[in-house]
Order: structure tokens, then C-alpha cells, then sequence
């Protein structure tokens, strides 16, 4: 079942405040993981197999690490 | 030749007693047990039911978000720096000037257990990957480097029930060897698990006085059975005393010297003859320069086995020769913390400074009756006060594996 673009984001913006913390209002499409939330590559793994759980799209490694953006992440589980 | 004179500026802790060294110290003045029942699931598994569970969960001190990250080692050890930090003033220190050292008996263990159960119910990708960072051995000592940016040097000896005292000491031996003016250090352990409970029990080395959990940590009395498994961290901020006179900081007591030795006779079975220990007392003192007579306290191990507490109060005799060692005044605070494994040394090093620095010493509970054959005068049921003065005191701690270390504090 697709997921809208909002649903993602929000679940996303969920699952990024139960691992590291952060205010879900601060999880906005154009920040980067890493500059701008400051979310290192462990916690990545996490956020990566949470999303997975919740949206039933796996990202594999290969492809994680090109996921810099909230939006980037956003588009790979909606495609 | 002269060495740099160091001392203890801030303590910090985490107990079965409280959640810091306040509450912690108030409990061992009155006479407060630690112990309680264990999860009623675990029972029918295990011999022992009870244990020193810490009083305060980190999950009042710290965010969930960093509890996900850190193994409960590195929680009560950081818990335990923060408050060590704030009451030595939260010095400002060149953070290649500042060290840590921070031990753990047994590592993060539960993480360890944790992880190989989701592994094996949900297979390797749901193993946190922060299970590598927090199960090594050397964790706490990490955290807390991180935590304060201490860059001069993280270290993390390991000696079993040793290993905190070992901390501390080598603690001292980093600021006399020039390598750091503070160095914050001391131990944690975080290990009550069925596995490790029952681990213990299977050596008999555990009391399995179910009816009566908080009289179960006896040092000394004659019906002891084995020690009270516990958990907790304490952390000591130690300095060079110039440092700490620039700066203005409350000296607690002065550290002026450790011992270490080992047995080197048994694996887990003390040497009977406590020459090992004996000769880390004999050692302390001469690195503290101070006679036998200096010393009017010592914090014991007694962890409330039948061989160990006894063989400690004739090495204790032996050590400081039968004129000093009518005038110590020995105690086990273990009788009411439980045996906090790699945190006891540190927790126990807290108790001892306090009881210089405060003049007055912890009692140890639970002795009905007293076991004749210890040769010291414990000080038992209630608190004795210590008259002021010049005035020295030492924590002994041991470890599985032979290994004695003696701490020397001195009044300011």
C-alpha cells in the first residue's frame, strides 16, 4: 500500500525522534541527516530498519548512504 | 624523592542506596540496607532471589534517546561523572590536560545478553549497531571521555572486584607521571542477570539467604553465607594539588598512595595466608610515606564470604603490625551497597574519604554475632565518630583472579 508523501514524513520525523531525539518539527524535507540533524551513520542503520518496519520498503546499504536529505528518503520509500 | 601530591576534588554516585552520594552516604550512616527481592520470574531459575538493584533508574537522569546508545555500565558511570564533575566545581581544564579512567568488573554484559536474544528471535540486521560501543569492556571509560572531552588518555583496567580501586590508583599514577592535572576515575558495574547471578550461585560464592535479603550481606558474622550481588557506579575527580590550589577547589582528602600486588595462587580463591594483601598495604604506605600508626581507618572488602573476611582481618594485622592494628577502625559498607563488583572499589574509596572528611564511619550491619576469629575492631550496628586531626585511611579491594589493591587517603 502506498504511503502519501506527509505519512512518510511524519513517520519518519517518529521514528528520527525515538532513536536520537530529535523534535519531530525539526525533521523537514530539506535538512540532511547529517549536517543538519546531526544523526551519525550508526543511528542511520537504525532509522533505516525502523523505516522498513513501517513502510515495508527495505533500503539497502548501497543505497542508504546516497540518502543524504529527509526528502531523499522520503522519495526512495514512496517510488 | 618528592611525587605530585594529588587530591580528591569531587565524588560522584549511584548506589542501591541513592541516586547520588548524598542520599548514598545518609543510608550508610544510618544503617540502611540496599538489598531487595528480585523480578519474582527469575526465582524459580535461580537459588538466590534478591540483589542490590541501584535506587534510582538512569532513566530519571538521562534522555531515552541517549539510554538506547549506551550499555547500563556507561549510564550509572556517566550519571555518576556528572555529579563528580558539578561538586568538584566543573573545573576548566585543557581537555589534553584531563583524563579518564573508568573500569568495569564485567563489561556490558547485558547488552551482550540483550542483543544475542534479538538475535537470535529476529536475526543480525535488529542487532543494534551500537552493540560493538557498548559492550566493550572499555565503554564507561569512553563515555566519560566524551562526555567531558578528555583527551589526555581513556583507560580502563580490569581486575574483576578490583578494578575500580585499580582505576583510582592508576589515576593517581597518571597525574604523578605528568600526564594529566585532573583525571576523572572510579568504576561501574551493571550485571544482574539471571546468567550472571546464576553464574556466581554456581561457585557457591552468593548468599542464599532468601528469608531475610537485607541481613544477607553479614560481613563478619559467623552465620555468613557469600556475598549480595549489587550494582551502582562511583566516580572520584582526583587532581594534582597545585591544580586544584589555582583554582580554588574543596580538597576532600589528599591521595597519596596505592598499593598492588596478586596472589598469583589461585583463580577465584584467596591466598590464606593474605600475603598478597599485606603486601599491598605494606606497599601503599610506603608510597604514601606514612607509618602504620597514621592510619585509623580502613574500608574494608569483606564481601561476606566465610574465608575472605576473616583472612582480610588478619592480613589487616598483619599489614600495620599489633600496635596500629588494636587502633584501626574497620568497617564493611558492603553489608548494606552489596558487593557492586567493578564499582565497589570506587563506591567503597567514596565512603572512606567521606569518613575522614566528615569524621565519621559507616557501621557494618547485620553481625548477631561476631566471628571470633577477626582480629580487628569492626565497627558494627552504628556509626563511630572519628576525632579530628592528622589522620590517613584505606580501601582494600580484591578480584577474582588474585588481584590486591589498597588505597591511602589522607586528610587535608
Amino acid at each position: 500500500m502506498a504511503h502519501s508523501e506527509q505519512e512518510i514524513l511524519d513517520g519518519l520525523a517518529e521514528i528520527i525522534e525515538e532513536i536520537v531525539g530529535t523534535e519531530p518539527s525539526e525533521v523537514t524535507p530539506e535538512k540532511s541527516f547529517v549536517d543538519d540533524l546531526d544523526i551519525d551513520s550508526l543511528s542511520m542503520v537504525e532509522i533505516a530498519v525502523s523505516a522498513q518496519d513501517k513502510f515495508g520498503v527495505e533500503i539497502p546499504d548501497d543505497q542508504l548512504k546516497d540518502l543524504k536529505t529527509v526528502q531523499d528518503v522520503v522519495t526512495f520509500i514512496q517510488k | 624523592m618528592s611525587q605530585t601530591d594529588v587530591v580528591v576534588t569531587g565524588l560522584g554516585a549511584t548506589t542501591p542506596l541513592g541516586g547520588d552520594v548524598a542520599t548514598t552516604w545518609s543510608a550508610l550512616l544510618e544503617g540502611r540496607s540496599g538489598i531487595s527481592m528480585l523480578d519474582p520470574d527469575w526465582h524459580e531459575a535461580l537459588p538466590v532471589h534478591f540483589a542490590g538493584r541501584i535506587a534510582q533508574e538512569p532513566s530519571e537522569k538521562l534522555p531515552r534517546p541517549r539510554l538506547r546508545r549506551l550499555d547500563r555500565t556507561q549510564q550509572f558511570a556517566l550519571i555518576a561523572a556528572q555529579e563528580a564533575w558539578a561538586d568538584a566545581g566543573s573545573p576548566e581544564v585543557d581537555p589534553l590536560r584531563l583524563g579518564a579512567v573508568v573500569s568495569s568488573g564485567i563489561g556490558g554484559i547485558l547488552t551482550i545478553l540483550e542483543q544475542y536474544d534479538t538475535f537470535r528471535e529476529k536475526g543480525w540486521k535488529r542487532v543494534s549497531p551500537f552493540t560493538v560501543p557498548m559492550l566493550m569492556p572499555n565503554s564507561p571509560a569512553a563515555a566519560v571521555s566524551l562526555e567531558f572531552t578528555a583527551r589526555a588518555g581513556a583507560h580502563a583496567p580490569v581486575s574483576a572486584c578490583a578494578s575500580s580501586a585499580e582505576a583510582i590508583a592508576n589515576a593517581v599514577d597518571m597525574i604523578r607521571a605528568g600526564r594529566a592535572d585532573i583525571v576523572i576515575a572510579g568504576g561501574t558495574e551493571a550485571a544482574i542477570h539471571p546468567l550472571n547471578i546464576a553464574s556466581f550461585a554456581s561457585m557457591r560464592a552468593l548468599s542464599t539467604r532468601n528469608d531475610d535479603p537485607q541481613g544477607a550481606s553479614r560481613p563478619w558474622d559467623v552465620s555468613r553465607d557469600g556475598f549480595v550481588m549489587g550494582e551502582g557506579a562511583g566516580i572520584v575527580v582526583l587532581e594534582s594539588a597545585e591544580h586544584a590550589a589555582r583554582r580554588g577547589a574543596r580538597v576532600y582528602a589528599h591521595a597519596v598512595g596505592v598499593g598492588y600486588t596478586n596472589d598469583a595462587h589461585d583463580i577465584v580463591q584467596p591466598d590464606p595466608e593474605g600475603t598478597g594483601q599485606t603486601r599491598a598495604i605494606h606497599q601503599a604506605l610506603g608510597d604514601a610515606d606514612l607509618a602504620p600508626s597514621d592510619i585509623v581507618h580502613v574500608n574494608a572488602h569483606a564481601t561476606s564470604t566465610p574465608a575472605g573476611d576473616v583472612a582480610e582481618t588478619v592480613a589487616i594485622r598483619t599489614a600495620l603490625g599489633d600496635s596500629a592494628a588494636d587502633r584501626v577502625a574497620v568497617t564493611s559498607t558492603k553489608s548494606m551497597t552489596g558487593h557492586l563488583l567493578g564499582g565497589a572499589g570506587a563506591v567503597e574509596s567514596i565512603a572512606t574519604v567521606l569518613a575522614l572528611h566528615e569524621g565519621r564511619i559507616p557501621p557494618t550491619i547485620n553481625i548477631d554475632e561476631l566471628d571470633p576469629n577477626a582480629v580487628v575492631d569492626i565497627v558494627r550496628d552504628k556509626p563511630r565518630d572519628l576525632p579530628g586531626g592528622d589522620a590517613a585511611a584505606i580501601n582494600e579491594s580484591f578480584g577474582f583472579g588474585g588481584h590486591n589493591v589498597a588505597l591511602v587517603f589522607r586528610r587535608p
